[in-house]
């Protein structure tokens, strides 16, 4: 798998290309700012980048809007955008033309190698990974709305998972219940939010995020 | 240049007529009505309508004519309602040099200020009009010209004299309109008592602004001994152990491995929300609008956020006016019980204007509650000002304003 990597800190993107190398990523290009990363994403187009929001000359939100900007070039290019901190405007805008293939996590995220690999392969694949903070400051901050509370906490756990974009085998292993279970639980979640139901993975994980983001 | 100072020479004239005197004659009718109650509340907006005709000028002479007059005005205090507002107004000195210039300045803004105007008009005449009726008689002095008693030789006087004096206008309008900003400066300016007044102001808000400054970095500085400093020792501590262990107690190593890996994520945690209360990020990435819009997504409330900024105020300015709105925002969603709540950013062409309003149960207080006194002395430390209205039973509105100017607009 081919994948591109933007950091600017030296320790951080060696770390970066060591640890997905080991996984079986191929690097094709790590670079170290915006405009660079601008090039190398419409040069190499890879199967995943990985990217880091802020990058030089400005040391502002330079590689997020270059993942946006790659994006509306290249529709549906697989981006996962790491930070030092989330914020639920900057996953609204990855989110925002729904097609999948985005991930958004804290950089914390990375120490926990075989998740934060996980999460790699499945915004390869066009799925999503949402960081577990930004899915609950969005739970927390509906909580209070009617088909909301409806959940019940089994059901509300499902939906966490879900939201953070992993599949329902991912959810069941995680909760240690079968997948059946976690099939159940879905079609009850659904049903409260009045959400059409899908049997493909990442199109329901969309649903539920634009439900939660509206 | 010259043909401006004429146009602003008309514009000043008309002006102290159609604004100034009839101000100049309410002020005087409302200080009549004072003994009877009614001009209390009469003179708060005459007052403050005399204030905007006063700042133009202020604005006009430093444009027109590079005369800088400094705005004089005592900052309007918390409680800027009812009485208070009467007070604040008539305990500031620069309120009766206001009236005074009000009074002044409907005759001056005719004779000086529109003097310029007045000779290029009559000379105009002159020169267009006056010499091609010579054959009529009876033009008297005044605004005609005197040719019938002199026939032919009386149309070319009017001729030449007519020259001269729209020249003498044309070349004179600019130190003439400057001579009257300087007359404006020696009344709409600060007094001395008023400059001394401001010293002590700001003497004030300085060791204020210290104090507080100096209270945050000893909090930083305790809040990274006791967290994310301890945390890394006994990080490495683990790693140390774990080092130690590997050979003899593999499982006992991989252990105190993830428990280094928790306390890191602690610490990262601990580091995030304190850089949040130091300069929250999302702020420096994408100035006020993104931080306001960014903050109104994290709160259990609807938020309406409208922001309108030509440009982006300077990063201390930008930082104070966050903090300011969070913690509104942060009362809001602790006291009042709203369902919504709306925030307003614009930019009123000398300061940042914010307005945060909720549909709660109002009542807020702000002398009560640490948080907004520190706002007040954030805000102070510009200048800025807050008010609050707050009736029992709501709504709340609170309205901040930062005098500041904007960098040029964004890229």
């Amino acid at each position: 798998m081919r994948v591109v990597i933007a950091e600017d800190l030296a320790l951080l993107r060696d770390g970066l290309i060591r640890l997905l190398s080991a996984y079986g990523f191929e690097v094709v290009e790590a670079v170290d700012n915006g405009p660079s990363l601008s090039r190398a994403l419409l040069e190499h187009r890879p199967d995943v980048a990985v990217v880091d929001v802020r990058l030089p000359p400005t040391f502002t939100d330079e590689g997020l809007r270059a993942a946006l900007d790659a994006r509306r070039a290249i529709p549906g290019l697989p981006v996962l955008v790491l930070s030092q901190h989330v914020e639920q405007l900057y996953a609204r805008e990855l989110l925002s033309d729904s097609s999948g293939g985005i991930g958004y996590l804290l950089k914390d995220r990375v120490s926990d190698v075989k998740q934060f690999v996980e999460a790699v392969r499945r915004v390869a694949d066009g799925g999503t990974a949402l960081d577990p903070d930004v899915v609950s400051q969005l739970l927390t901050r509906r909580s209070r709305e009617e088909p909301l509370k409806a959940l019940t906490p089994r059901e509300r756990e499902v939906l966490e998972l879900m939201a953070e974009g992993r599949s329902n085998a991912a959810i069941a292993g995680k909760m240690f219940v079968t997948e059946k279970a976690v099939t159940k639980h879905t079609a009850n979640i659904f049903a409260k939010l009045g959400l059409p139901v899908s049997e493909d993975d990442n199109r329901r994980v969309l649903a539920v995020l634009a439900y939660l983001h509206a | 240049m010259a043909g401006l100072a004429v146009g602003r020479s008309l514009l000043q004239a008309l002006l102290a007529q159609i604004a100034n005197l009839p101000l100049a004659i309410l002020l005087g009718v409302s200080l009549a009505l004072v003994p009877l109650g009614v001009g209390l509340a009469l003179l708060p907006p005459v007052l403050l309508a005399v204030r905007g005709l006063a700042n133009q000028q202020r604005r006009w002479a430093k444009e027109w004519s590079g005369v800088e007059i400094p705005v004089p005005y005592r900052p309007r205090p918390a409680d800027a309602s009812g009485f208070g507002r009467v007070k604040w107004l008539l305990t500031d000195p620069a309120t009766w040099r206001d009236m005074l210039w009000t009074l002044v300045n409907s005759v001056l803004g005719v004779v000086l200020a529109g003097l310029p105007s007045a000779l290029v008009v009559y000379g105009l005449e002159g020169v267009l009009v006056a010499p091609w009726l010579y054959s009529l008689h009876s033009f008297g002095w005044g605004p005609f010209w005197p040719l019938g008693d002199y026939g032919p030789p009386g149309a070319i006087g009017c001729l030449l004299l007519g020259s001269v004096l729209v020249l003498t206008g044309w070349l004179g309008g600019p130190p003439i309109m400057r001579a009257y900003a300087l007359v404006n400066r020696s009344m709409l300016g600060p007094t001395r008592a008023r400059l001394e007044e401001r010293v002590r102001e700001l003497t004030a808000t300085r060791s204020e602004t210290v104090d507080a400054s100096a209270a945050e970095l000893r909090r930083i500085e305790r809040d990274l001994h006791d967290g994310a400093q301890a945390r890394l020792v006994a990080l490495s501590m683990h790693i140390g152990l774990a080092e130690q262990m590997v050979k003899d107690d593999p499982d006992e190593a991989v252990r105190l491995l993830i428990e280094a890996r928790q306390a890191s994520g602690t610490a990262l945690t601990e580091l995030r929300d304190l850089v949040r209360g130091i300069h929250p990020p999302v702020l420096a990435e994408r100035g006020l609008p993104g931080g306001v819009q960014a903050l109104a997504l994290t709160l259990p409330l609807p938020v309406n956020v409208t922001v309108d900024l030509p440009g982006r105020a300077a990063p201390p300015v930008e930082s104070a006016a966050y903090f300011a709105v969070a913690e509104m925002l942060a009362n809001t969603v602790k006291h009042a019980g709203a369902e919504r709540a709306w925030v307003d950013v614009r930019h009123n062409g000398t300061a940042l204007v914010m307005i945060v309003g909720d549909d709660g149960r109002g009542g807020a207080d702000p002398s009560r509650g640490t948080g907004m006194r520190g706002i007040t002395r954030r805000l102070a430390a510009f200048d800025g000002t807050m008010a609050v209205t707050s009736p029992e039973g709501g709504p709340t509105v609170v309205t901040m304003e930062l005098p500041c100017a904007l960098s040029s607009p964004k890229i």
